[in-house]
C-alpha cells in the first residue's frame, strides 16, 4: 500500500462505483434583479466522474459562480436536476441544504474566508464540530496538513498566513469532513504567481493521492491545466 | 469549541465588549443599590425603633406606620392614661420634626429614656445638660464633621454637640423634649408615645386596652410595626423600584442591541462562513445568543462589584441620610433582569444574522 493509497483512505475517498459524482442536466438559474430578469444559468449539462478533478473555464459573468454557488448548495437552481453523490439538490429546503454542505461538499473560495478570529487549527476544527465530527486530528489528518505544507502554521491566526498559507488552510478545511466534491472557487485568483502555482500543485497532488473529487472555477487557462479535464462555459451554456 | 469562537469573537473586539459589559453593569448597580438603599433604610429605622425597648408604639390619629412625623398633636396627658394601664411599667414620649430630608430631630426625655431602654451608650460626650445641647450618632457626626463642642443650626437654632453616641438606637439626632417643644410651639404635645409592659407577650392585649383609653390614636404593638415596616407598604417606594428597574432593563436592551447589531453588521462574511460551512441558523443564533449571555453574565458580576463601591461611597459620604445593605436574593433578580434585556436586545441582530443570505454574506466588503 503506498502513501498515496493510506492517505486516501484516511481521506473516505470513494472510488470504484460507476456513478458520477456530479450529474447536472439542463440546469438554469434566472436571478431578479429589480424587475430584470437575468439567465445566469441556460440549461447546463455536466457530469463529474468520481476522482475527477474538473476546471470549469469561462469569463467574468459567464455563469461559472452561479453554478459553483448551485453545486455548493448555497443557493437553488431554478429548473433541471442536480445529483450530487446521489443526492438530488432539486426541491431540497434551506435545512437540506445546510445538511449538504456539511456533509458532502467542501469549499475553497477565492478569499479564503477563514475566520479571523481563531486560529488556522480552529478554523479547520470549527468545521469538524459543525460536521459533528471530533474535533481532534487523526493522525492521517495530520499527514495531509504535512502534505498541504501547513502542519508547522495551525497556531497561527490568518493574519499572520501569507494568503498561499491561507489558501492552503482553507483547503484542508475543505476536505476535514472527508465530503464527496471539494469546489474551488477561483482559488490562486488572490495570490500571486509562485503562489498560485503552489496551491495549484497542492490541489492536484490531493486528487491524486487522495481520490478526492475536485471542481475547479477559474477564469484562467493556466489554472485550468492543472486539471485532468476543463470545461468551458459561456453566457450561462457550456460550450 | 463553539465557545472558544465565542471568547475568540469577544475578545477581538475589546473596548466594545467593554462597553457593553459596562453597560450592563450599570444597569445591575442601579437596581441593587436602590433595592440596597431601600432595604437599608427600612432596616436601620426599624433597628432604631426596636432598640428603644418598648413593647408598643403610639402615633397621632390618621397617621400610619411608614408616614414621616412632623408634627406633635398627642397631649403629653396620654402618658399619665397609659401608665395606668394593667402592665405598664414604663412610658416616654417623644416630639419628632424633619429637618433636611431625610433627616430629623427628635425631642426626648432622657432619663424616661434611659429608664426604658437603658440610654444611649455615647462614645464621646454625655446627655444633654443645657436647653441648646444636642445628642447626634456616630453616623451623622462623621457626616457632617461634628465634634464635641461643635455648633449647629437646625430648624432655625443653634444647637451645641453634647454628646455623640452609638448608632442605632431611637434617632440620629436628639435634643431636650421642653426644648423641642417650645421651639416648635407644641408644649405638652407629642409626636410619638411609648410604653414598656412588665410581659412582652401582652403586647397585643395591652395594645386593645390603649385603644379605649387613648381616643383614636393609632396603636402598635412593636412586632405590629416591625412587620409593618417593608418595602411594600410604602407605595411610592415600591413604585420607583419598578420604574428603575424598568429604566435599567431598556438601557441594558439598547446597549446589547446596539452592540450586536453592529457585531453582526461587522461579521457579514464571518456569518456566510459559518453557514456556507454548513452551520445552520439555530447555530448561528445560538452563537449571538450565547455571546449576549456571557456579556450579561460578566456584567452581573461587575455590577454585583459595582454595588461594593457604591455601598462603600455610601458609608463613608452619607452615612446618616443613605444605609445601603446587600440584599443577597436581587442579586439573582437584578442577573435575570439583565440576561433577560440583555436576550431582548440580541433578538433583532440575531434575526438579521440568521436571515443573511450565504452568497451575498460570502461577498460582503
Amino acid at each position: 500500500m503506498n502513501e498515496g493509497t493510506v492517505v486516501a483512505e484516511a481521506m473516505g475517498a470513494k472510488t470504484g462505483s460507476g456513478e458520477p459524482m456530479i450529474r447536472v442536466r439542463g440546469l438554469t438559474k434566472v436571478y431578479h434583479v429589480g424587475d430584470v430578469e437575468v439567465n445566469a444559468l441556460r440549461g447546463v449539462d455536466l457530469e463529474v466522474a468520481r476522482g475527477e478533478f474538473v476546471a470549469i473555464v469561462g469569463a467574468s459573468g459567464s455563469g461559472k459562480s452561479t453554478l459553483f454557488h448551485i453545486l455548493g448548495g448555497l443557493t437553488p437552481p431554478t429548473a433541471g436536476t442536480v445529483v450530487i453523490d446521489g443526492k438530488d439538490l432539486g426541491g431540497m429546503s434551506n435545512q437540506q441544504r445546510t445538511n449538504l454542505r456539511k456533509t458532502t461538499v467542501g469549499f475553497v473560495f477565492q478569499k479564503y474566508n477563514l475566520l479571523p478570529t481563531l486560529s488556522a487549527e480552529d478554523n479547520i476544527k470549527i468545521v469538524e464540530y459543525i460536521g459533528g465530527r471530533s474535533t481532534s486530528f487523526t493522525p492521517e489528518f495530520e499527514e495531509v496538513l504535512k502534505l498541504l505544507g501547513i502542519l508547522d502554521r495551525m497556531k497561527h491566526k490568518p493574519r499572520a498566513l501569507s494568503g498561499g498559507q491561507q489558501q492552503r488552510v482553507a483547503i484542508a478545511r475543505g476536505i476535514v469532513n472527508k465530503p464527496a466534491i471539494l469546489l474551488a472557487d477561483e482559488p490562486t485568483g488572490n495570490l500571486d504567481s509562485q503562489n498560485s502555482a503552489a496551491v495549484l500543485g497542492v490541489i492536484k497532488d490531493l486528487n491524486q493521492r487522495t481520490g478526492q473529487t475536485i471542481l475547479m472555477i477559474t477564469h484562467d487557462p493556466e489554472a485550468a491545466a492543472y486539471a485532468s479535464r476543463t470545461v468551458h462555459i459561456r453566457d450561462g451554456r457550456i460550450v | 469549541m463553539l465557545n472558544k469562537l465565542i471568547f475568540a469573537n469577544l475578545t477581538h473586539r475589546p473596548v466594545r465588549t467593554l462597553l457593553s459589559v459596562l453597560a450592563i453593569a450599570v444597569e445591575v448597580t442601579m437596581i441593587l443599590t436602590l433595592v440596597g438603599v431601600s432595604h437599608g433604610t427600612l432596616d436601620s429605622t426599624k433597628d432604631r425603633a426596636k432598640s428603644v425597648g418598648a413593647d408598643i408604639m403610639v402615633r397621632p390619629e390618621g397617621s400610619s406606620v411608614m408616614s414621616s412625623l412632623n408634627s406633635a398633636p398627642m397631649s403629653d396627658k396620654y402618658l399619665g392614661l397609659a401608665m395606668q394601664q394593667p402592665h405598664v411599667v414604663a412610658v416616654t414620649g417623644t416630639v419628632v420634626f424633619a429637618t433636611t430630608f431625610p433627616d430629623s430631630i427628635t425631642g426626648l426625655d432622657f432619663a424616661a429614656f434611659k429608664n426604658m431602654s437603658g440610654g444611649f451608650r455615647y462614645i464621646k460626650g454625655g446627655d444633654p445638660v443645657n436647653t441648646d445641647d444636642m445628642v447626634v450618632d456616630e453616623n451623622y457626626a462623621q457626616q457632617h464633621h461634628l465634634h464635641i463642642g461643635s455648633k449647629i443650626k437646625l430648624l432655625a437654632h443653634m444647637w451645641n454637640i453634647s454628646g455623640i453616641a452609638e448608632g442605632g438606637k431611637l434617632a440620629r439626632v436628639c435634643v431636650k423634649l421642653k426644648t423641642l417643644q417650645d421651639l416648635q410651639g407644641t408644649p405638652g404635645h407629642l409626636s410619638l408615645i411609648w410604653v414598656k409592659l412588665d410581659d412582652s407577650n401582652l403586647a397585643d392585649q395591652v395594645a386593645e386596652q390603649l385603644k379605649g383609653a387613648l381616643n383614636d390614636s393609632q396603636i402598635y404593638s412593636i412586632n405590629e410595626l416591625m412587620d409593618a415596616y417593608s418595602i411594600s407598604n410604602v407605595g411610592m417606594l415600591k413604585d420607583f423600584i419598578w420604574v428603575v428597574i424598568a429604566v435599567a432593563t431598556i438601557v441594558g436592551f439598547i446597549v446589547v442591541f446596539m452592540a450586536m447589531y453592529t457585531a453582526v453588521l461587522e461579521r457579514t462574511r464571518e456569518i456566510g462562513i459559518i453557514k456556507a460551512v454548513g452551520g445552520s441558523s439555530g447555530l448561528v443564533l445560538s452563537i449571538l445568543l450565547r455571546e449576549t449571555l456571557l456579556l450579561a453574565i460578566l456584567g452581573t458580576m461587575v455590577g454585583i462589584l459595582f454595588t461594593y463601591g457604591t455601598q462603600w461611597l455610601m458609608k463613608h459620604s452619607v452615612p446618616a441620610s443613605l444605609v445601603q445593605e446587600t440584599v443577597y436574593i436581587w442579586w439573582l433578580y437584578a442577573g435575570g433582569i439583565a440576561i433577560v434585556g440583555a436576550m431582548l436586545g440580541a433578538i433583532v441582530p440575531g434575526m438579521k444574522a440568521v436571515q443573511q443570505d450565504v452568497t451575498e454574506a460570502l461577498s460582503y466588503e
